[in-house]
């Protein structure tokens, strides 16, 4: 008998179709290690992630590839530099789109220009404008790298999860398949299903927040018109669309024009061709030549669940969190959840270190969720004023903001992506008072070009040490892992970003290149304190 | 810290100046006005913990 796994959204890649698994014909459900729901950007960088750790892993996704739509568009530097680590920055870099000059537009007036040109002396940009569905087949092309040499990585397409039962080690998952149901368990189960996560519901577990009444309107167009590579923003724009307006640049000839259409619409109205050319007329002008290449009309949340943690199953990306699209912090941050994770659950399935440590998993990236929420929060309220009070003073920033510098650092039409630091995280050790802010414990390492090549590549997939102008041994052996020393010269961009009023530095970074802890010289025993305090046994 | 005791030399023209400031304006433009002289001092100011207690006081006179 046939079964169905129907598709619910074309796909702009078919990467991995359905065949049958021997599991389906298992007499008894098979036990996996780690099993990942989803196959979004998040679901298969943990696939990819895990299984270059050596973690075996089964992927289930109810599609077969990428979803059509260019829906996340915006990669930051550090997602561009955990897909480095993961082999599959590349083409990424080579497709992708990159900018440095913004422009905010009140009505019809230009208030300023704004330049990202980023900090010199680092491999990644800012970041990248990529289509959701091509970054998705990077990193599946990653994977199939990754499988080539090993990586026991398994995707498996149109296999629907109906149903999970929680246990004490393990959960059970019952799938559905074109050939009809079957059950597998899985030690580890790492739900990356998106916003409406159907295993969240599954479990009955929450997803609390803020509902903001409005759509948008996203309408990618396809033109050759000679427009300059700029993200240009309008609040109130004079082509009366609503609250705000985005125009930014795509690969291939495409740009993303985001319409804030208000609360009150007919959605379907919406969506006709000739009512969003009417559009996009008004603010293109009248004698640009376009193609409509996708649209979509979006309402959002900002809300977390309360935990990430539960038990064996762990939740990741918009499953666990969802924010305002203005900052560019949905998948941005879903990959930082798989950075943070994937060396934690690795280690606790090698028992190296104890099922605790996951739980800094939950700690850690709840803190970067609060965070991605607050900020994108305030500028949605930046953007769409709720009060009359508020609307004044918004519009009298954006009045300064034409002739007064410092007013342009208050307008808010979304702050760029920031990787979080950790502060206060109990896997956080020692810190040294004269060394620079931007590197204290919790932070992600700060790129640095060295005499070849850059910082960030050196690092390496696990803990390790870095020697800055300072003696320390070749390695550490210590809590059955072995951790190298990269002996650095105190170049000029290391010592700005790394050592600043000291002459010397030890540090010791973590597998996903956050810092745990440094000093000012080399001692064993405060070293392996703070390895082990980062492993999560203390 | 904020200042609460006395700093303006010449209060009287000082204040006086205030409220000129503002003549000719309607109501919604004297919200604005206000709104943007506000955002100016508060750049000015820029300490945050003498514009939390400034706002504090600004919010609940009765409070000091």
């Amino acid at each position: 008998m046939k079964h169905d796994v129907p598709e619910r959204y074309a796909l702009a890649f078919r990467l991995y179709p359905y065949a049958k698994s021997p599991d389906q014909d298992a007499a008894r459900p098979v036990r996996h290690k780690a099993v990942v729901v989803g196959g979004g950007p998040v679901g298969l960088a943990t696939a990819l992630d895990l299984g270059r750790r050596g973690v075996p892993v089964v992927l289930l996704d109810d599609h077969e590839g990428a979803g059509l739509g260019s829906r996340a568009l915006c990669f930051a530097k550090r997602t561009l530099e955990i897909c480095d680590r993961l082999g599959a920055a590349g083409p990424m870099l080579g497709k992708g789109v990159q900018w440095n000059l913004g422009k905010v537009f009140h009505d019809n007036r230009l208030l300023y220009e704004f330049n990202l040109l980023p900090e010199g002396g680092h491999a990644m940009p800012a970041f990248i404008n990529l289509q959701q569905p091509w970054f998705e087949k990077y990193l599946h092309d990653a994977i199939l790298a990754a499988q080539a040499e090993g990586a026991p990585i398994e995707l498996r397409g149109k296999n629907r999860v109906d149903g999970v039962i929680p246990g004490e080690d393990h959960a059970t998952l019952e799938v559905m398949t074109p050939d009809g149901p079957y059950r597998l368990e899985a030690d580890w189960l790492i739900a990356c299903d998106g916003a409406r996560s159907p295993l969240r519901n599954m479990l009955g577990l929450g997803f609390d927040g803020r509902v903001f009444e409005d759509n948008f309107l996203i309408a990618d167009v396809k033109m050759k018109a000679d427009f300059p590579t700029e993200r240009w923003f309008w609040f109130e724009p004079h082509f009366k669309s609503g609250d705000s307006a985005l125009l930014h640049k795509q690969p291939d000839d495409i740009w993303r024009i985001d319409f804030q259409l208000g609360w009150n619409i007919d959605r379907a109205k919406e969506l006709e061709p000739a009512r969003i050319r009417a559009r996009v007329d008004a603010m293109l002008g009248p004698d640009v030549d376009y193609e409509l290449d996708w649209c979509s009309i979006y309402t959002f949340q900002c809300r977390r669940m309360e935990r990430f943690r539960h038990g064996r199953v762990l939740f990741a990306g918009d499953a666990a969190h969802q924010v305002s699209p203005f900052g560019a912090r949905g998948a941005n941050s879903g990959v930082q959840d798989v950075d943070n994770l994937c060396w934690k659950l690795a280690l606790v399935v090698a028992g190296l270190a104890p099922d605790s440590l996951l739980d800094t998993y939950d700690s850690e990236r709840v803190y970067g969720a609060d965070e991605n929420i607050l900020n994108s929060t305030r500028a949605t309220d930046f953007i769409t004023p709720k009060t009359p009070v508020s609307k004044l003073f918004r519009n009298a920033v954006l009045e300064l903001a034409e002739t007064v510098p410092f007013a342009r650092t208050v307008v808010n039409s979304g702050r760029l992506s920031m990787p979080c630091t950790y502060d206060g995280s109990v896997l956080n050790g020692a810190d040294h008072p004269d060394m620079p802010a931007r590197s204290r414990p919790g932070s992600p390492c700060p790129d640095a070009p060295l005499a070849t090549g850059w910082l960030l590549e050196q690092l390496g997939r696990g803990f390790v040490l870095l020697a800055i102008g300072a003696e320390a041994p070749e390695r550490l052996e210590a809590d059955g892992l072995t951790v190298p020393c990269l002996q650095l010269d105190p170049t000029e961009a290391l010592a700005a970003r790394y050592l600043g009023g000291v002459p010397a530095a030890i540090y010791l970074i973590r597998p996903d290149q956050h810092v745990a802890a440094r000093w000012d010289s080399y001692e064993e025993q405060a070293v392996a304190a703070a390895l082990a305090r980062a492993m999560g046994k203390e | 810290m904020l200042i609460t005791t006395p700093n303006l030399a010449k209060p009287d023209e000082t204040y006086a100046r205030l409220i000129a400031t503002h003549d000719g304006l309607s109501e919604g433009e004297s919200h604005a006005l206000n709104a943007r002289l506000v955002l100016i001092l508060m750049n000015h100011i820029g300490d945050d913990m003498v514009l939390a207690e400034a706002l504090r006081l600004a919010r609940d006179p009765g409070a000091v």
